[in-house]
Order: structure tokens, then sequence, then C-alpha cells
């Protein structure tokens, strides 16, 4: 049985529970529900949550562990020594389980029997082709230890899922019965689901966390790998950005700065743009816009966060670039020759900042708008001006939590790969001309990615060394800003 | 002699008019909050606003500064006059006029700022001081006056917001007076402060009186008796009875009037 159809299963049981706690509840006390300790609600409630909790706990869990379990057990009956020169295990695992996958679309749409799919062996069938039949491509010829690998895997998998669907809905089900049979006039039903409740609220806050531990283990697990093969200082002082994908990778020069550099260099132009213009719209936005001005205008500020960055990318490619070449290019209006392709830090920093600009004002006009209306009361009543208020008290109240949002713009702007892509180049480079193509190290950990990557050779696992690199700087950033932004906030509370 | 005393105040208010207001209503959106008050306050007294919570005395107080033009649903109708200049003419400039008539807020609002920039903010704006120096004594003649150089004197780089809520009363009171101002509009000076600060703010009212003339709202009866001359009171919008304060106290003319003083209504 498929996990959806066992979690529809145990929810109907939920709904079942709800209705039979609730009324076995109002039947303890004869229908006088002044009667109970709680609202019948809340018994039919604790039956609910006894069914569904622990059996949804126990399906996740066991869809998680089961697959590793599995692995194990195959990878076991691999021969170390039967795999090919230039593969691995985890190459030869990834076969199986794509054969393993096509023999089940081929049960499924009928063109093997189940017999027929377990039996089957590569000396008498080409299973490559029947596979191929059934839309499963296969890159090579299936050799008959991967399909008996395969064969053995489907098995346990078959077993496991079986056994899987028993254990949960028993769970399920004893939990419906347990819970059921406790019900009592007396039973501190609504004490019970506040604990329930907050278990499920945990829940939810250790998955975000475990995700987040998780992507922090991954990334440190690949890096420590890269580092293996590629020497640390290197990697952090080198200067040089050249990845050589033949042999393996080894002759690659993999110096971060000139990422590190490109990346500054992008954001600083963004910030730049974005800041002052992003702030002095949320001056206008809250401070000096009529209630009809702002209605209208907050929306559209807003709209523009929501244009997804690739078509920010697609404007620097084909607009901004252009235009900046113009100007700045050989034989442009300024007839200086400064530019020659439209893909620059500028243009990408130009447009970034455009993106970045409804980030900073909209964050910036939510703050000023805090700053209590008596700190203006107070500042006008004394004879100042409008500006003269802003400048002397709204700014200085409000200005850790622009400071915040400056910073919070910043890290989105470190993080930004898709108009660095198509605004500023490929190309890694250490120069102080913003008018040069250079890239940033989202854009390289792009690259280093798309197409046939071999995660054992450290051009490709470079990505994470410069994943993390970037996580610590974004993380360092943001914790930063939230620092600041929490410690504005002591102020009028 | 006791008898000479109102006469002779009433002498000195009808003599000079500082501010005269005429007609004047306020409309938040749908709500009549002041109803065609008509009122002659004089230079160089202390004019006490009391009446019920909710009737209209702060919103008055604030017509005369124009920090009602801060309100986006407030309207204000009718005349006011300070010197014989309608301040609600198009010609006045509100930015001046409220560095003329100084305002001590409800609640305190001290800025984010230390108590020293909190009490120069107004000197530095409109260039009070020539230097450093004479600042500094605006400073602390401001804080003196306010009755708050003791406590701050060893913290005036201190952030004002760190003070108590009397203490940050009286910051207010001393920024407000170090601009200056020749009327001084105080909504409930001494709400949060203890008998002994409130004592010295009522002597520094007084002292005031000499040079300003002050409008105070207060919900203290003992107050506008001991420091006004002038009392109104205000119900429902309405500007009830407007008399000498001992008047007021004594031989009130209206119920209603009579029936507040006494703690009938409120
Ligand atoms: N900003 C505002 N928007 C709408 N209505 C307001 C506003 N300010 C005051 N009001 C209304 O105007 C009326 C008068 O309010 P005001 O603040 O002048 O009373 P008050 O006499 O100062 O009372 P208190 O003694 O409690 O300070 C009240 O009914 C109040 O609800
Ligand atoms: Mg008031």
């Amino acid at each position: 049985m498929s996990n959806t159809l066992i979690l529809l299963i145990v929810l109907g049981l939920g709904v079942f529970g709800f209705f039979a706690g609730r009324s076995r509840a109002m039947a303890t006390v004869g229908g006088d529900r002044r009667l109970l300790h709680s609202l019948p609600n809340y018994y039919g409630a604790n039956v609910a949550l006894n069914t569904i909790v622990p059996a949804v706990i126990v399906l996740f869990t066991w869809s998680i562990v089961q697959p590793m379990v599995i692995n194990g057990a195959v990878s076991g009956m691999i021969n170390q020594d039967r795999i090919a020169e230039g593969s691995s295990l985890g190459l030869v695992m990834s076969d199986v389980r794509r054969v393993a996958e096509g023999l089940d679309v081929a049960v499924a749409q009928g063109v093997m029997t189940p017999d027929m799919a377990s039996d089957i062996r590569a000396e008498s069938s080409n299973v490559r082709e029947q596979l191929a039949q059934v839309g499963v491509p296969l890159g090579s010829g299936v050799t008959s230890e991967t399909l008996q690998a395969a064969q053995s895997y489907r098995a346990m998998a078959g077993t496991g899922n079986l056994l899987k669907t028993l254990v949960v809905l028993l769970v399920s089900a004893a939990g419906l019965a347990l819970s059921w049979r406790l019900i009592t006039r007396d039973y501190r039903a609504r004490n019970v689901v506040e604990k329930g409740i907050m278990i499920v609220l945990i829940g939810a806050a250790s998955i975000a966390i475990l995700t987040t531990v998780g992507i922090v283990l991954s990334l440190i697990f690949n890096t420590y790998e890269f580092f293996k093969l590629y020497p640390v200082t290197d990697f952090f002082f080198g200067t040089n950005w050249s990845p050589s994908f033949s042999g393996r990778g080894q002759s690659s020069e993999l110096g971060i700065l000139p990422l590190l550099w490109g990346t500054l260099y992008i954001s600083f132009i963004a910030l730049l743009v974005a800041v002052p213009i992003g702030l002095f719209a949320a001056i206008y936005l809250s401070e000096y816009a009529s209630k009809s001005v702002r209605a209208i205008a907050k929306p559209m500020l807003e709209v523009l966060a929501g244009i997804p960055t690739i078509v920010y990318g697609l404007f620097a490619l084909l607009t901004v670039g252009p235009m900046l070449v113009e100007v700045f290019g050989d034989g442009g209006l300024l007839g200086v020759n400064w530019m020659s392709g439209g893909t620059a830090v500028m243009t990408a920093g130009l447009v970034m900042g455009m993106m970045l600009i409804p980030f900073v004002s909209s964050l910036s006009d939510d703050i000023i708008n805090a700053v209590p209306q008596a700190m203006r009361d107070g500042s006008l009543g004394l004879g100042a001006t409008h500006s003269e208020t802003v400048r002397q008290v709204i700014i200085p109240a409000a200005l850790p939590g622009i400071v915040g949002a400056i910073l919070l713009a910043a890290s989105r702007a470190i993080g930004e790969t898709m108009i660095v892509v198509l605004g500023a180049g490929a190309a890694a480079r250490l120069s102080l001309n913003p008018f040069d193509a250079m890239t940033t190290v989202t854009a390289k950990i792009v690259s280093q990615l798309t197409g046939d990557s071999d995660f054992s050779s450290p051009v490709a696992l470079v990505a994470f060394a410069l994943g993390i690199t970037l996580f610590v700087v974004t993380l360092g950033l943001n914790i930063f800003a939230l620092y600041i932004v929490r410690k504005y906030r002591e102020q009028y509370e | 002699m006791k008898d000479m005393i109102p006469v002779d105040r009433k002498m000195s208010t009808m003599q000079d008019s500082k501010i005269s207001a005429r007609g004047v209503q306020v409309y938040y959106g749908d709500t009549h909050a002041i109803k065609d008050v008509d009122v002659e306050i004089a230079d160089k007294t202390v004019t006490a606003f009391i009446g019920p919570s909710g009737c209209g005395k702060s919103t008055f107080l604030r017509c005369i500064n124009r920090m009602n033009d801060t309100i986006d649903s407030a309207r204000v109708m009718g005349d006011i006059l300070i010197d014989n200049e309608d301040i609600y003419d198009p010609k006045v400039d509100p930015v001046q006029l409220r560095a003329k008539v100084g305002m001590v807020f409800q609640k305190p609002n001290p800025f984010p700022k230390s108590i020293y920039d909190n009490v120069a903010y107004g000197p530095k704006i409109h260039g009070l001081a020539r230097n450093k120096a004479d600042l500094d004594e605006i400073v602390e003649k401001s804080l003196r006056k306010a009755a708050l150089w003791d406590e701050a004197k060893d913290r005036l780089d201190a952030p004002g917001t760190g003070l108590s809520g009397g203490q940050q009363q009286r910051l207010c009171i001393a920024r407000a007076i170090a601009t200056a101002p020749e009327v001084l509009l105080m909504d409930e000076p001494c709400s949060a402060l203890d008998p002994i600060a409130t004592a010295q703010v009522e002597e520094l009212i007084d002292e005031l009186r000499q040079s300003f003339s002050v409008v105070i709202v207060t919900h203290s009866m003992q107050q506008a008796a001991r420091v006004s001359q002038r009392t109104a009171f205000f119900h429902l919008g309405n500007l009830v009875e407007y008399d000498d304060t001992d008047k007021i106290f004594t031989n009130p003319q209206d119920p209603r009037t009579e029936s507040y003083i006494s703690g009938r209504i409120g």
C-alpha cells in the first residue's frame, strides 16, 4: 500500500475515533454534558489524536529507515571486485535502484508478471530493452549481478512495505481502542488534548530545525571530503579560479578569493543602489504620502518584490547590459572604452539593486511606522519642520531597525544567483573595474554542479566548500541583523 | 486686601488677550469633539482647563498650536487668534507657530536621545544658542526650572528614555521651556509626578507666568485652584463655564460645574 493510502486510512480512523470518543463520553453521563470534566469535543479530539499521531510518527520513521536498511543489505551482496574501473559502489547502487524501479513499472503496466519480474535472468533476456519499452531508459546493459541485486531489493522492499502497512494500522487501531476505553466522566480529556497539541507543535518545530541541521551536516560532510582532496589554504587564499574537468580535476586551481571578491563587489553596488532609493521611498511612503498615494504605491513596490529573479536576470541581459555598453563601451556616448561586453559587475549590481529596493523600502517602512506617533508630536510640537523631525528623531529612532533591514538585504544580495549568471558573466576575476565581467560564489556553485558531475572529484565537491563558506557569511550577517533588530525592539516595549 | 486680588486679576486679563478663540468646532471624522467654544486667554496668566475625561480638553489644547493638523481625521473650524493673528490663516506657518506655542503632552514622550540632546533639541533647531557654552547654559537652566537638574546632572549623556515616568515628564517640560515659547500648553503635566515634583512644577508654572501665558489641563481641582487665575470647565465638548478661578470654585454659575467640582459628575 502506498504511504498516501495508509495516511488516508489513518486519518479516516481518526475521524471515526473522534465521533466514537465523543459519543462514549456523552453516554457515560447519560447525555448531560455538564457532568463531564471536559467538553465532549475534547474526548473526541483525544481519541483522534491518539489514533493519528503515533501512527503517523511510525509511518514516517519507517519510510525513512526502511530504504537505508535495504540499501545496506543489498550493497553487502555486491562483490567489491566486480565494480568496474572508474565507477563506485554508489553508482552501482543507483543502477540497482533504477532497475528495481523499472521492474516495478513493468509489473504495474502489465508488461511483466510479478513472477517474471522476480525470476527473469540477465543471461536469458535483454532486460534493458524490456525496461526501455515501459519508458525506463538505462545507461548501460544490465549485468546479472545488478539484476539479482535489484530483484532482492524489490523483494525486501515488498516485505518491508507489507510489514509497514500492518504495523502502522495496528498502532493506529490500538491508539483508538485504548484511548476510547479510557474515557470516563472524570477523565481529564482537556488537559490531555492540551499536551497532545503541544507535542504536535514541538514536532513541527523540530522538523524545521532538523532540516537545517541536516543541510548543514551534509554540507560539512562533503566539504570535509573536498578538503581531503584539495588543500585548505589553497582554497581560502588562492587567487586563481580555473577548474579543469579533465583528468578528474587534479590540475584545477580552486581559489575562492576571486569569487568572494565578485560576490562582495556586486553586492556592494547593489546596496549602493538599493539602500538610498529604498530608504527614501520608505520615508516618503510612511511620512509624507497621503493615504491614497500610499494605498497604491505600497502594493506596487511589493509587486516588484514578487518578480522572480530570473526575470530580473533577463532584464539585465537584454536591457541594462546593452544600455551600459552604449554609454561606457567602445564608441559609446562617453567615448571611453571601459566596457567590452554587456555582462559586467555593474550590470548585475544595478539590476540586483533594483530587485532589493522593495525589500529595503518595505522593511524600513514598517520600522518607521513603528516609531510612536508621540515622537513625531514631540518634535513637531517644539516647532521642528517635517524633514527635521524625520532626520533628527524618526531616523535615529528607527536606525537600528533600518540597519537590520539593510543587512538582511545584503545577505539576499550575497545569495542571489540568477541575476549574476545572466548579468555578470562567468569569468572569475580579481579586478577593480566595475565594467569587467566577474562571477560570484553562487553562480559558480551552479556551474560546478550542472552537467554530469562526478561527486568524487574536487571540481564538483568544491561546490560544497563554496556553499558552506557562503552559508557562514550570510548566517553571520543574519545573526548580526537579528541582534540589531532585537535591540531596537526593546526600546519601545 | 484679599478682595483686591481678583479685581486686580480681572483687570489684567481684560487688558490684553493673548489667545482668543471664536466659534471653534472640532470633528474627528463624524465625532463632534469640540462644540462652538469661545474663549479669551489672557497674557501672563495661568488658565486651567478642567472637565471629565473625554470632554475635549486635550483636543482644544491641541488646536491652539495646530497639533491637530497631524491627525488626518481631525477638522478644525472657527477662528483662533494669537496676538490678533488668525493661526489657521493659510499664510501662517504652523512650524513657526509651534515654536511660539510650546506644548507638554499628556503622555511623556522623550526622544530616544540623551537627556542633554532632548533638552537641546529645540534650541538647536531654532538657533537659540550662539555656542556650546550658551547651549549648556540653556540646558542647565531648563532642567533646573523643571526640577530635574539634581537628578540628571550626572547623567546628561544617558538616554532620556531610561528615566522614570515622572522624570520623563519633567524632561519634556524642560524640553518645552528650553525653546522659550510665548505660550506654554501643558496637558496634565503632573499626572505622573509625586507631590514634591508636583510642587516644583507648580512653582515653575507660577514663575513662567511672569513672562508667558500658560494653559494647563488638570484633573486635580486643588491644582487648578492653586496655580491658575482663570478656569474653564468643559463638558461633552462644550465650554460650560469660564471665569476667574476663585469664582468657579466658590460660586459656580452652572449646575454642571457645581456638580463636577463637588465630585458628583466626572
Ligand atoms: N485622534 C482621535 N481620533 C478620533 N477621536 C478622538 C481622537 N482624539 C480624541 N478623540 C475623541 O475626542 C473626544 C475628546 O478627547 P480628548 O482627548 O480631547 O479628551 P480629554 O478631555 O483630553 O480627556 P482626558 O481627560 O481623558 O485626557 C473623545 O471623545 C475622544 O474619543
Ligand atoms: Mg486629555
